[in-house]
């Protein structure tokens, strides 16, 4: 009688592992960039197009590189938050400006504010490919050593910031 | 791979032409028609290219829209995608190298024939090893049966 019981130790068994894959959010994904320096470009300046913004020049800081378009929508929700914590001067801010139209992505500039420091226009979303863009707004932290230590998809706001990004900063530090 | 093709050629071939399998005909080929690559000029004009880009972007995973492969999404990202794999055949990458590109940057999941690592190793020989469970299941009863 003893082997009827395998069944049942089977299912128990591989149960937790349903129960696991349930719960994650399958379209976040995973970056395989975590851990890993960032990938190169260099592309013109969306506020001054004869500038060139190289991405070695971005290194010796700790920076948080965001994803943005016009067309997206969750990146007007997060617009208020990338104020504000530009103001802190808490973090320098790099734009990615992401397969947009130049002029509407000056005017949104104009119209809601610009938190970040420098921004790069990438038309071609070349650049985008190359860090693993797939929806925006994505935001990648950037330690001094140009390695990047997270990544968030999705509008940033006060909670995430405080729970993922300032802990990811002070985990770096030590 | 069987294409759309070949199951049509083959549901035609095992019914005998009425009226009604006529209008079904009509309607499958009607479908069929939709079922080819979405981009509106070939890639390639060496058809082998063509054949080994069409089927490359049938196995990439558009991550936007994430049931669907690049080749049947017109989201730009797939745009963007189709456009970066076109550029590696033309450059002459191999098909080994067009996937290390993607999933370097977009992780495993991109790919609907995940690489075998270490991590996807149970994903590959999870059905081997499944299948010598059920052989020795299979084998333990048939001797029972045959002892009895």
């Amino acid at each position: 009688m003893k082997k009827h019981y395998l069944p049942i130790l089977f299912f128990l068994a591989i149960m937790p592992i349903f129960f696991i894959g349930m719960d994650r959010d399958k379209s976040v994904l995973p970056s395989p960039l975590i851990g890993e320096k960032i990938p190169q470009f260099s592309l013109p300046s969306l506020i001054n197009s004869e500038l060139q913004i190289d991405s070695s020049e971005l290194l010796n800081n700790t920076f948080l590189f965001n994803v943005w378009a016009t067309w997206c929508v969750g990146c007007l929700e997060e617009h208020d938050f990338l104020m504000k914590l530009s103001e802190s001067n808490e973090i320098p801010i790099v734009g990615l400006n992401w397969r947009d139209n130049h002029n509407d992505a000056l005017a949104w500039l104009r119209d809601y504010g610009n938190p970040y420091t420098i921004i790069a226009e990438d038309v071609s979303g070349r650049v985008a490919i190359d860090w693993g863009v797939y929806g925006a707004p994505e935001s990648f932290l950037v330690n001094s050593n140009g390695i990047i230590i997270h990544k968030h998809l999705g509008p940033l706001d006060d909670d995430i910031w405080e729970r993922d990004f300032s802990r990811a900063i002070i985990n770096d530090a030590n | 791979m069987i294409s759309g093709k070949e199951t049509l050629v083959g549901l035609l071939l095992t019914m005998r032409i009425n009226h009604n399998n006529l209008f079904l005909a009509l309607f499958l080929c009607l479908i069929m028609s939709f079922t080819h690559a979405i981009d509106s000029g070939l890639a390639f004009s060496d058809p082998k290219l063509q054949q080994r880009y069409e089927t490359l972007i049938s196995e990439i995973r558009c991550l936007v829209c994430q049931n669907q492969s690049i080749k049947s999404s017109n989201v730009f990202l797939a745009v963007d995608l189709r456009n970066e794999v076109r550029i590696m055949i033309s450059e002459g990458k191999s098909n080994k190298e067009i996937a290390n590109f993607l999933a370097d940057r977009y992780g495993e999941f991109v790919l609907y024939r995940p690489r075998f690592k270490t991590n996807t190793i149970f994903l590959w020989l999870s059905p081997f090893v499944f299948l010598m469970i059920g052989l020795f299941v299979v084998y333990k009863v048939v001797r029972k049966k045959i002892i009895t």
